[in-house]
């Protein structure tokens, strides 16, 4: 028979931990949510031997049981719930040999849990490299438990971890500190009230700020008696703990532990010297950065115009192959074309998390983060912000995922808010052809006023993501205090595994998630557009043939008239309509109302819808341009002027239009609130932007 | 005895106390207690933040909390 047991991996931010899981697990695991927070859920599955199984956990990491942020509490919360389905038969604990002094505080922490508690010791190739010598053995009888010498680097370990975990019932399970060392009075009167429970536990549901479950609550009625003791006091116990730990652990390492600092090569200072150097540092990044986008931009767009061309192709062929009718008007116009507008966007997200994952795993993220923190700390962001504000060029929807290394919440959700006013690469088309209509062709000092515009509108997106961040830093309250401490992690090659998986799950998790959302509305709005009321639009054909003024126009043109005139009266054309009184007065008609609701969508359906509107058979821009610059208002004016142009350039620029970054901020802040915020907030910006624009200007 | 934040760049010195209160335990826990070591390895423009080695750890904090931090210059 086969036996399956719950194995949780714990350990501190950089000890390899996630490298440890990814070579138990491979790709038999699933990221999820914990239940109601954005905190990342790793579970996978893996077999130990012939007759066991586990099911693997791959906690967030962190520095100790005390926890300061959502993705502590976490730990913290599953290690203390015994009746949680993935409460641990045996707990891993991770750690990094350069750093074993410091990991060694959060095992003691689980080891009194009563846990067994297993001692992985990673990144044990570098030991000689370092100069450090471990005395197992020893440290074994010390801790009490069973310690493995691994490298994930290496692959050497592994196979000995399975053979511990499988006897993990041989493993003892005594604590490490005893409570009544940190304050004897305080930990006796604790005792004495609730004696059959381990005293340890109990301080921690007292101390921890952790929506911990009903149950482990009662288990402490009247945890307000010990909490009376003011939160200072209770403070000097955690950190009188935290020395109390140091000491046992500093005692043990003396006896077992050795570090002969002439064998160590010093690789991080004489990069560290080059990397964040006051002047070089920021060149450095900028270059990188450089490189990442033109990668970006140049690596996938081979890709993105051969999805688009196969989908379009693929429409066609289903066209000719199925029989006619309005089910394969629904898969041809509204389904091929929705899925169409996901997978576009694989190549561009996969190649911005591959680089990202590389820049995390060598160490340099933290670089970075050190760079930049002083001049985006006063907006709210962190140094962490760059990334995602700087992914934002290329598209919001990796970069709202690429917020999710920012620890402090606050900072994180203000990221993921603002990034959408970053310039993406959707708004380029539309951009594109309103500076073509209303910016003068004309250069000054050399320099031309349709690149000034461009570089402009850039400028904008920025400026706007800092200033509304700035705003947002003074309205939002925060419950989960954040402190800016940062480690640095030693430099490492990049464990291509770890990319590789790092990538498959990203983009594998926005096809999924925000495919079903972006797929349902491109049905929606086809629907919108193919149907309407009355004998308008089911009659469109004839009343186009019959239309005297039509009679001596090639078939083609005739052809497009008619999706014209039937798209005007379809339920779409009617809400165009519907809403011209309120978007008049920023200088627009209801057919750039029209475009203005279908681009909700995605910004770039922009030019399309007005093709369509504007009966131009075929979307090669000159032709486009040329109609849009004929159209004209009832008095005989233009309708693309500068005063409209610019709005609109305003407006699309302020707007979210965007339902697939809605799509991904809901599902990163878990529930429609924020996204809802931002999208009426956003509208409204860009609604008033561009009237106050349309009416200074007209 | 001067707060961590006067320390020179490159100097090392002994962390003679610590404001619990206003000190994220996190760094607390990374060694930052009394008795260990600190040196200031690199600076960010404007001093801030600064970049640290505490004990056997790496680590960069902001100017505002190494105020409450105490040393006494060894070099």
């Amino acid at each position: 028979m086969i036996k399956t047991i719950n194995i949780t991996l714990i350990g501190n931010p950089n000890t390899g931990k996630t490298s440890v899981f990814n070579a138990l697990t491979g790709l038999n695991q699933k990221v999820g949510n914990y239940p109601g927070i954005t905190v990342e859920k790793k579970q996978g599955t893996c077999k130990l031997n012939r007759t066991t199984k586990a099911r693997v956990l791959d906690l967030p990491g962190t520095y100790s049981l005390n926890a300061s942020s959502m993705d502590e509490s976490v730990v913290i919360e599953l290690l203390l719930n015994k009746n949680d389905l993935d409460f641990p038969d045996v707990a891993v604990v991770v750690t990094d040999v350069e750093n074993l002094k410091r990991n060694l505080l959060l095992f003691t922490q689980i080891k009194d849990l009563e846990i067994p508690t297993v001692l992985v010791i990673n990144m044990s190739d570098q030991m000689k490299r370092k100069g450090i010598s471990i005395d197992v053995e020893l440290l074994e009888k010390q801790l009490n438990t069973s310690i493995v010498l691994i490298s994930t680097r290496k692959k050497r370990g592994i196979e000995s971890l399975k053979e511990t975990l499988v006897k993990y019932r041989s493993i003892s399970t005594s604590p490490i500190l005893d409570p009544l060392t940190i304050d004897e009075t305080y930990f006796k009167s604790l005792k004495r009230a609730f004696p059959n429970q381990s005293l340890y536990k109990l301080w921690l549901v007292i101390t921890q700020d952790v929506n911990f479950t009903k149950l482990e609550r009662q288990k402490v009625p009247d945890s307000a008696e010990f909490k009376t003791q003011s939160q200072s006091y209770l403070k000097k116990f955690q950190q009188r703990e935290t020395i109390k730990r140091y000491q046992i652990i500093n005692k043990i390492l003396k006896e077992t532990y050795h570090v002969n600092k002439e064998n160590a090569t010093d690789l991080r200072s004489r990069l560290d010297n080059i990397l964040i150097h006051k002047f070089w540092g920021y060149v450095i990044f900028f270059v990188i950065l450089l490189s990442i986008f033109q990668a970006i931009f140049d690596w996938s767009s081979i890709p993105m115009d051969l999805i688009d061309s196969t989908f379009v192709k693929l429409s066609e062929a289903l066209n000719d192959y199925l029989p006619p009718g309005v089910l394969t008007n629904l898969i041809t116009e509204g389904v091929i074309p929705g899925l169409g507008g996901i997978v576009i966007f694989i190549p561009q997200i996969a190649f911005l998390f591959f680089f990202i994952s590389i820049l995390e795993e060598t160490g340099y993220m933290s670089r970075v983060v050190f760079l930049m923190d002083r001049g985006l700390r006063r907006y709210g962001l962190n140094g962490k912000s760059v990334i995602p504000l700087i992914s934002g060029t290329a598209c919001a929807i990796p970069a709202v995922m690429a917020a999710r290394n920012i620890e402090s919440w606050k900072e994180r959700l203000i990221t993921i808010l603002v990034v959408p006013f970053t310039t993406c690469s959707a708004r380029l088309p539309v951009y594109l052809i309103l500076i073509s209509l209303v910016i003068p062709n004309q250069r000054f000092l050399g320099i031309s006023y349709q690149g000034l515009t461009l570089m402009g509108l850039y400028f904008l997106g920025f400026l706007m993501a800092i200033v509304s961040a700035s705003l947002m830093n003074k309205i939002l309250e925060t419950s989960t205090k954040s402190y800016f401490v940062v480690e640095m992690p030693n430099y490492k090659l990049p464990l291509l595994k770890n990319v590789g998986i790092t990538v498959w799950e990203k983009t594998r998790a926005f096809v999924v998630e925000a495919g079903k959302i972006i797929l349902a509305i491109s049905i929606l709005l086809w629907v919108m557009a193919s149907h309407g009321p009355g004998v308008n639009f089911s009659n469109a054909e004839d009343l186009v043939k019959t239309n005297a003024e039509y009679k001596n126009i090639s078939p083609d043109e005739l052809e497009t008239k008619i999706a014209s005139y039937r798209l005007e009266h379809s339920y779409i054309g009617i809400l165009g309509k519907s809403i011209e009184p309120a978007i008049a007065p920023l200088g627009y008609d209801w057919k750039i109302g029209i475009a203005l609701i279908s681009s909700f969508a995605a910004r770039e359906v922009f030019v399309g819808t007005l093709a369509t509107i504007y009966s131009v058979g075929n979307d090669s821009q000159e032709t486009i341009k040329n109609k849009m610059s004929a159209e004209i208002r009832p008095d005989g004016s233009p309708l693309f002027n500068l005063a409209s142009g610019i709005s609109l350039m305003l407006f699309y620029a302020f707007a979210m239009q965007c339902m697939s970054t809605l799509a991904i901020v809901k599902k990163e802040t878990n529930g429609w609130k924020w996204p809802l915020i931002q999208l009426v907030a956003m509208t409204f910006i860009a609604y008033f932007a561009a009237l106050i624009v349309y009416q200074i200007l007209k | 005895m001067i707060s961590l934040d006067k320390l020179g760049l490159g100097k090392t010195a002994i962390i003679e106390s610590i404001e619990t209160d206003f000190l994220p335990l996190k760094l607390i826990e990374m060694g930052c207690l009394p008795g260990n070591e600190v040196s200031l390895l690199y600076l960010a423009p404007f001093r801030d933040p600064m970049y640290l080695k505490i004990d056997e750890a790496h680590l960069a904090i902001r100017t505002e909390v190494a105020k409450y931090i105490m040393v006494k210059p060894i070099s």
